[in-house]
């Protein structure tokens, strides 16, 4: 393998690992904040154990996602340095106010809660955890932006001169219609992978055996509903903002990547969309197709008898526009990692939605009314006397999470692999943005990264598993305290202060 | 002024924030095994004196790295593809050391305490010798060609001068580290870390003052321009600032003694980047071949669309990384009786606070 290929290899290896982490912690965040807003505002001790609970797991996640996501803003001057030479002047700028802006933001205001327990009034530690989720985000708006440019160029000019793309307009750089596509199904995704976490677990814990006491269950039941919940509206979205994109890039944007997407090697006017395709090892020809006749062309365009265009012919025309040279995606990649993105999405939402028929309160089923004492102590989950409905159900509880980062994965793969050969789609080639590193250097770091990363994922997922298996603990009630007044203390006073210390939290 | 100089000088700011701040992080983490051996505790106060700041910290590097690739295109493409091997280390380094933080307290073992305790060591150590390593050779130059590329390899790194600047760098963010902790924490440790600043700092007067003699000395892009005697200003306030903090921690005065030597950081790095100027990266091979402020930068729509949202941000972000070490003041000690963290924090309010035994 040349330095390209390697280089390649150890962006995507990097980039799909770091979005493991990001898409738990953008949900997961905002779910957190809303579980001890809930519980500052009823004052049910449940809310609090549940904070503190998918807090850590939030913590435990966290930490992976932030020092994965230090490798990310620098690889791009380590491995891509022609790419960057290139395109700084547009690209550089959503990063650095992402670190300006976002990363000062989710750092501070974590480390704020994570020790300030004890410190903030109630109101204020909540808030920074609302601060802290928004912050990333901000973080993904940025970020999803720069990519963004690099999959639909808007805003610049080209300098024939010093071959630098020079920014035209910052508003249309973050106002991209690719941009302004993309996010919200990012977003969206993000939702539907946190709730489904978030229900996962409870819906594990809810059938675990020896079964957890009263008050767990009640505190879990909630914790469903609200991932569940989360997860079922996060599904919705992902799918509309999902169904926008893809006619905006079939149409206009990146016809080809929607090609390969649904392996059109003709174009069809009305275009039929395969339900399975079986191609050529190197995906130039397919082999076996099943097609349902107008359905791509509905898809695609919303219009059941439009044309969509086929990948021999796009290839044709990017001859005739760019030159000799392939302009043909990896086909069999594109076109599965699209579908296993859609399948598993929406095999996770209907386990969502199965997770909230099963734990439905059975007073409502019979129409009774609210009765208390019932909610205290019975949690029952539907159907869990016949021993395969519960088995079913806790393979449903143990795989749920995990859908949403297939799915996630699948989805960059499609998009990132499906924009190839092009690292600035139409404008830059990914050959041409390499570094002139040696193969020996990247090897080297693509080897340690790996490595690195492999270890580090054994140990992130066992400790999930252990504080999942906890359960929740019984939290003392915070010492929420306003910080002290007077001034900053120096000398032996504070040895003994106040009186008062903080627990060490690491 | 051109807006290029005013992100010259806010990268270094930005550096220099980071060096100030992430130092004394480093610092704690290299005195982890040698203030901390006394019994776990010890450890503890140390992790958790900067526990509420540390990554926020860290983001002035990202800081730092983002405005590179945004105000000076060629530079940080030049300097990162160039540095590949060292950065790699270093962000290897980071990795280990930011998950050491998370992670050491979420298992009751002693093998995987001190299997964390070695990652925050060497997470720490790396990069504070990497980190003058790296800025030696930037002051120093390196071999770029007409292309912007790179054509040494490792060893070039490996001069004595930057070697002298990776010395300075460990042993200050070694001091800055013994000056905080001397601040942050109570009782014995505190005391040692007093013990410890002294005789770091009389190493540090040494190496510092060595390594800023040699750069003003031997690579100052001017001698006779503005810069250049700025540069050989700023370097002998650092050397003053060192042995001011020296002298004062030698007086107990904790908070000033810290104060001090984050003089020293912030003029050490003003000398290094006003000593660059108006270089950016120069070139062994030919000057012609330097990346300068002009040559590097990037067109003025993108620096004024920059500067516009820096000076709308960075205040806030000023102000709330300030707001966070005061919530945080308070020095940190261990409660009584923690010996080992438990997994789940006993039920009881707080407890009044003596020193561990």
């Amino acid at each position: 393998m040349d330095v390209l290929d390697l280089s390649r290899w150890q962006f995507g290896i990097t980039t799909v690992y770091h979005f493991l982490f990001v898409p738990i912690t953008i949900g997961l965040g905002f779910l957190v904040a809303g579980f001890e807003t809930a519980w500052l505002r009823t004052g049910h001790e449940r809310w609090l154990r549940l904070t503190k609970f998918y807090g850590k797991l939030f913590l435990i996640n966290f930490a992976l996602g932030v020092v994965t996501g230090i490798v990310q803003e620098f690889q791009f001057g380590m491995n891509w340095s022609a790419y960057s030479r290139a395109v700084g002047n547009i690209f550089g700028a959503p990063l650095a106010i992402e670190a300006l802006l976002a990363f000062f933001m989710e750092s501070t205001f974590l480390g704020l809660w994570i020790f300030g327990w004890d410190r903030l009034p109630p109101k204020v530690h909540a808030a920074t955890m609302w601060i802290a989720a928004t912050g990333t985000l901000l973080s993904a708006y940025f970020i999803l932006a720069a990519n963004a440019w690099m999959q639909h160029p808007v805003g610049y000019t080209y300098n024939t001169k010093t071959h630098q793309y020079n920014l035209a307009s910052f508003r249309d750089v973050m106002f991209n219609p690719a941009q302004l596509a993309g996010f919200p199904h990012v977003i969206a995704g993000c939702f539907l992978t946190a709730g489904s976490l978030v229900a996962g677990v409870a819906l594990w814990q809810l059938l675990r055996r020896p079964a957890i006491d009263a008050g767990q269950a009640v505190a879990f039941r909630h914790a469903l509903k609200a991932g569940a919940i989360t997860a079922i509206v996060g599904a919705v979205a992902v799918m509309i903002t999902g169904d926008t994109q893809a006619k905006l890039f079939t149409t206009q944007y990146q016809p080809m990547k929607m090609a390969a997407a649904e392996a059109l090697y003709h174009t069809a006017t009305p275009a039929p969309f395969s339900l399975l395709t079986i191609g050529t090892l190197n995906g130039t020809r397919p082999i076996f197709q099943i097609t349902l006749p107008r359905l791509l062309s509905f898809l695609a365009t919303g219009n059941w008898s439009a044309t969509v265009h086929g990948i021999d012919n796009l290839q044709a025309q990017y001859q005739a526009q760019f030159g000799p040279g392939s302009y043909i995606p990896i086909v069999p990649v594109i076109y599965w990692s699209f579908r296993i993105m859609v399948g598993v999405g929406l095999l996770a939402a209907l386990i969502a939605i199965v997770m909230l028929w099963v734990t439905r309160r059975e007073r409502r089923a019979r129409g009774m009314d609210h009765a208390p004492a019932d909610e205290e102590t019975v949690v029952r989950i539907r159907g869990t006397d016949r021993a395969w409905w519960r088995r079913t159900l806790i393979v449903a509880a143990v795989i749920l999470p995990l859908l949403p980062l297939i799915g996630n994965t699948g989805g960059w793969i499609m998009t990132e692999m499906g924009r190839q050969p092009w690292i600035v789609y139409g404008q830059m080639k990914t050959s041409a943005g390499v570094s002139s590193n040696s193969a020996g250097e990247v090897l080297a770091s693509l080897i340690i990264f790996t490595l690195l990363y492999g270890v580090l994922a054994v140990i992130e997922g066992g400790l999930m598993l252990k504080y999942i298996r906890g359960g929740l603990t019984s939290e003392p009630l915070p010492t929420y305290g306003s910080p002290p007044a007077g001034g900053p203390e120096d000398g032996a006073g504070s040895d003994t202060g106040s009186g008062e210390t903080a627990e060490l939290v690491y | 002024m051109h807006l290029s100089d005013l992100w010259f000088i806010l990268i270094a700011v930005l550096w220099a924030g980071y060096f100030v701040l992430e130092g004394f992080d480093f610092g704690t983490g290299i005195l982890l095994p040698f203030l901390g051996r006394a019994h776990d505790n010890d450890k503890r106060v140390m992790i958790n004196s900067i526990g509420p700041v540390w990554d926020g910290n860290e983001v002035w590097l990202l800081t730092a790295g983002g405005a590179t690739f945004a105000a000076f295109p060629a530079w940080y493409a030049a300097m990162f593809s160039a540095f590949y091997l060292p950065l790699l280390i270093i962000l290897v380094a980071l990795i280990i050391r930011g998950v050491a933080f998370e992670y050491r307290g979420k298992r009751d073992s002693d093998r995987w305490r001190a299997g964390w305790d070695s990652a925050i060591f060497l997470g720490s150590l790396v990069p504070a010798v990497l980190w003058g390593v790296a800025f030696g050779n930037i002051v120093r130059g390196i071999p770029l060609n007409a292309a912007e590329h790179f054509t040494g390899n490792f060893f070039t790194f490996l001069n004595l001068y930057a070697l002298l600047g990776g010395l300075t760098t460990l042993v200050l963010f070694t001091l800055h580290g013994a000056l905080f902790l001397a601040l942050r924490t109570t009782g014995d440790l505190r005391a040692r870390a007093n013990r410890t600043a002294g005789y770091v700092g009389v190493v540090a007067i040494v190496a510092g003052a060595g390594f800023l003699a040699w750069t003003e000395a031997s690579y100052r892009a001017s001698n006779t321009s503005g810069e250049g005697i700025a540069s050989v200003a700023l370097a002998a306030l650092a050397a003053v600032a060192l042995i001011v903090a020296v002298f004062l921690n030698r007086l107990g005065r904790e908070g000033a003694a810290f104060a001090a030597n984050a003089v020293t950081i912030l003029a050490a790095v003003a000398a290094l980047f006003t000593a660059l100027y108006p270089n950016v990266l120069p070139s062994t091979i030919s000057p012609a071949y330097s990346l300068t402020t002009a040559n590097a930068a990037s067109e003025a729509r993108t620096l004024a669309v920059m500067t516009v949202v820096a000076c709308i941000f960075l205040p806030f972000v000023l102000a709330y990384q300030a707001w966070t070490y005061w919530v945080f003041r308070k020095r940190v000690f261990a409660p009584a009786g923690s010996a080992k963290r438990p997994t789940s924090p006993p039920p009881s309010p707080p407890r009044p606070a003596t020193r561990p035994s």
